[in-house]
């Protein structure tokens, strides 16, 4: 049976049709689905953790348990899960455990475009890399037994084009049944790594990555494609597409494990291709395998004078991710392909209008953005939607690093004498993940930090998960929500207060009171997002009173897509009047509170006039 | 007729049900037997971004998207974005495009005015000489419901490609949620109805 499925749909019905037990994970694009695919299989645990790193631990002990267990994450999580990473490595595991990670070339949705290949090769893991969702199911499935043959973690690497790429995939029928786990493992030497114990398992490490590199010789993701012998493309992952849109005519030897690598089948390819190149997004990850194998790569003279390196990444390009044009252009520059006068009409985008992403109508965050904006002081802003503050006119965050890293960064400057009071702003789901510890930092060493929780019930970036503040788990069970305000007071803090996210004077209010002061405070903005199927159903969209509005412009600086100008000028001042986009505006109130001419209507009263038309008609 | 293969290229701003469209072409690309690939990409902010997806049907499909100059087809659910994008579509290809503007929000923040008809009919006629408008918002306004422009659109595509519209239909009826499908059906059909004239 054939189905439409994207990466991330295939990989969940793989991991379900390998008997997989347990997944845990955080959402983070482009890997979110995979979890949320998973979690409706019959006889299946899963779960959102508060962070990567819990959610690997998690994979982990159910993977010590004798049960089949995977972690999701996108690349930037395994950073923080980076510590369970290297400790599964040493250890082994009693049943299969794939660790999956999905990167982001080009950085669609992330801060930085890591090449987490690097990482397999660092803790001594095996990495397998599919094309597509074919490819990605049928590597999970490889990945869990790779996994029990070799006693190891397998890291299952994805990418946002295989991840977000629907492709059909041929579906196995049934789910295996695994075998009943033993008692729970009381193997010290295995499994408790104090020094002693650690000492004797490296070198066990290393040679079972040896013992991985002589099986790939043999691994069915590993194929070699005889076509033409002019040209010869090492390739993994996405890119392989690329090679066999591009380059339709060349022999092609595709590794669905990209580390270790099969030095034999490697060495067989190069000695019988006329030229030999790699194709890989980002890293020179196979190229630097290949070539301290000894193994030459094409060089071409006319664009390499001097021997470089990395060589292939002088004809692709090591930044971005990769794409047709981008290696059809690299590969006519280095002469692989005919140059040809038809490279398609590029037509610049100067003079249009950009549309970049901007916080939704109805956004909870805008408000809080609108009076830090007008406050003027520095902004430590976090990773979710709310880094969208940033963008003008709120233009009210001033760094964005990684997660939970606003209130750490602004405690930095606040100790080190920084004359400014620093704020810093993170969302419900990112307090969750890691802010915690921050906090505590904050409280306990008494810096003057401002922290905004701008807690909008949800985690909201990936598309609606669930967090330990909604009180839902993955799996629809009701649960114990926990509650934030307590929860900071617990941390240690005096000055804490929660308001609803759309009250634009009481924020103001309450942090102009804070700021007469030098002690460190939370404030928790709280409206759920205005998305949400519960919000959505409260949408009314208000109206501008074209007699009473002047063109003042201040309801433009909240920033809002659903406020326009009209092509109405005000006889006076000649400026465009405001109007509001119906079909866009969900009622939020932000504008309204913040019109000095009380020009754009309140909720009550469109509903009054709603109502009196309907009494009228 | 069966073509040997399409490269759809969608486009639109978050919100206004591109990825269901790129859905129903792509189980379609299916049902006519073809391999298919979809590609979106989800990033930051649901809403008020631009939006792009990307769908191929062919014999055998390798890249998830399509390069520059190789869409066989555009269709725009915002005409700002049909100007945009007009040249990922080969020289020639068909243009589709929902005569409806929604202003970013940098035409107040930067000054850059929303361009007239004028220049975004110009630079789609650089490209092609097929470009065909349909008022989407207009026509599912005029059955109930703004948020059904997408079907009107896809009604539109479906009688300028003029594939089978059983096969459509039943696609409809399996992606489209029960409640909404006698609306959806019906601004497909009105859709469809819009381009008669021009086939």
């Amino acid at each position: 049976m054939k189905r439409l499925l994207s990466g991330n749909e295939a990989v969940a019905r793989a991991a379900w049709e390998a008997g997989v037990k347990v997944g845990s994970g955080y959402p983070g694009t482009p890997s979110t689905e995979i979890l949320e695919a998973f979690a409706p299989y019959p006889d299946v645990y899963a779960e959102w953790a508060p962070n990567e790193k819990v959610g690997l631990d998690v994979a982990v002990g159910a993977a010590y348990a004798g049960r089949r267990a995977f972690a999701t994450m996108k690349h930037v999580g395994l950073n923080v899960a980076s510590d369970a990473f290297f400790a599964v490595a040493m250890t082994g595991i009693e049943a299969g455990l794939v660790v999956i990670s999905a990167d982001d070339p080009s950085m669609h949705s992330s801060q930085n475009e890591q090449d987490n290949r690097q990482f397999a090769k660092f803790a001594r893991i095996p990495c397998l890399d599919p094309a597509d969702s074919q490819d990605a199911h049928d590597l999970t499935l490889a990945a869990f037994d790779l996994s029990e043959q070799f006693d190891t973690p397998v890291l299952l690497r994805l990418t946002t084009r295989v991840c977000h790429t629907s492709s059909p995939v041929e579906l196995g029928e049934q789910r295996q049944q695994r075998p009943e786990p033993g008692k729970y493992p009381r193997n010290l030497t295995k499994y408790c790594m104090i020094p002693a114990n650690a000492r004797k398992r490296h070198p066990a490490i290393e040679a079972r990555t040896a013992e991985i590199a002589a099986f790939a010789e043999s691994f069915a993701g590993n194929r070699v494609e005889w076509r033409s012998s002019d040209l010869g493309i090492i390739t993994g992952g996405v890119a392989y597409n690329y090679a066999r849109e591009v380059f339709p005519e060349a022999s092609v030897l595709k590794l669905g494990m990209v580390y270790p690598l099969p030095r034999k089948l490697i060495s067989d390819f190069a000695s019988r291709v006329q030229k030999l190149i790699v194709l890989e997004e980002l890293d020179p990850f196979i190229e630097d395998q290949i070539r301290l194998m000894g193994i030459a790569l094409y060089r071409p003279e006319e664009i390499m004078a001097e021997p470089p390196y990395p060589v292939t990444k002088q004809i692709f390009p090591i930044a971005g991710e990769l794409d047709p044009a981008v290696v059809r252009q690299s590969g006519r520059q280095a002469g692989l392909l005919p140059a040809s006068e038809n490279d398609g009409l590029a037509l610049s985008t100067a003079g249009l209008p950009i549309r970049p992403p901007v916080l939704c109508p109805g956004c909870p965050h805008r408000s809080s953005f609108y009076v830090l904006h007008k406050l003027g002081v520095p902004v430590n802003g976090d990773i979710g939607c709310y880094t969208l503050g940033m963008v003008q006119p709120l233009d009210a965050l001033h760094t964005v690093g990684c997660m939970g890293a606003s209130v750490g960064v602004a405690h930095g400057a606040a100790v080190a004498g920084d004359k400014e009071r620093h704020v810093a702003v993170i969302g419900d789901s990112t307090f969750f993940h890691s802010a915690i510890p921050a906090l505590i930092n904050v409280a306990y060493n008494r810096s003057n930090v401002i922290t905004i929780i701008m807690d909008n019930r949800v985690t909201g970036m990936t598309g609606h998960q669930d967090n330990p503040g909604t009180g839902r788990t993955l799996q629809h069970k009701e649960t114990r929500a926990i509650e934030i305000e307590p929860l900071v007071r617990a941390l240690g803090f005096d000055k804490v207060a929660t308001v609803p996210a759309y009250a634009v004077t009481a924020i103001e209010k309450t942090l102009k009171e804070w700021m007469k002061s030098d002690e460190p405070a939370v404030l928790i903005t709280r409206e759920e997002c205005a998305l949400l199927p519960s919000a959505r159903n409260r949408w009314l969209p208000l109206e501008v009173v074209s007699d009473k509005c002047n063109g003042c412009t201040l309801c433009f600086r909240v920033g809002c897509p659903a406020i326009l100008q009209s092509e109405q000028l005000d006889p006076k001042t000649n400026r465009p009047l405001a109007l509001i986009d119906p079909l866009l505006c969900t009622g939020c109130e932000i504008c309204a509170q913040v019109c000095p001419r009380d020009a754009i209507l309140f909720r009550n009263q469109v509903q009054g006039k709603t109502t009196l038309q309907e009494a009228t008609s | 007729m069966r073509p040997e293969g399409i490269n759809f290229a969608l486009v639109g701003v978050g919100g206004q049900g591109t990825i269901l469209a790129s859905d129903v072409l792509a189980e379609l690309g299916l049902r006519l037997g073809f391999d298919v690939k979809k590609a979106e990409v989800h990033g930051m902010s649901q809403r008020g971004g631009s939006v792009t997806s990307h769908l191929r049907w062919g014999a055998q499909v390798f890249s998830p998207i399509i390069p520059r100059g190789e869409a066989d087809v555009l269709i725009a659910f915002e005409k700002l974005e049909a100007a945009r994008f007009i040249d990922i579509l080969k020289p020639g290809g068909l243009a589709l495009v929902n005569d409806y503007a929604i202003k970013p929000l940098s035409v107040q923040t930067t000054g850059v005015p929303y361009p007239g008809d004028e220049i975004l009919r110009e630079r789609l006629a650089q490209v092609t000489p097929h470009a065909y408008w349909v008022k989407g918002i207009e026509i599912a306004e005029g059955l109930g419901n703004a948020r059904a422009a997408n079907m009107v659109l896809l009604g539109a595509l479906s009688g300028l490609l003029d594939l089978d519209e059983s096969q459509w239909n039943a696609v409809l009826e399996q992606r489209v949620p029960a409640r909404f499908l006698d609306l959806n059906r019906q601004a497909f059909h009105a859709g469809r109805e819009a381009v008669a004239a021009a086939v």
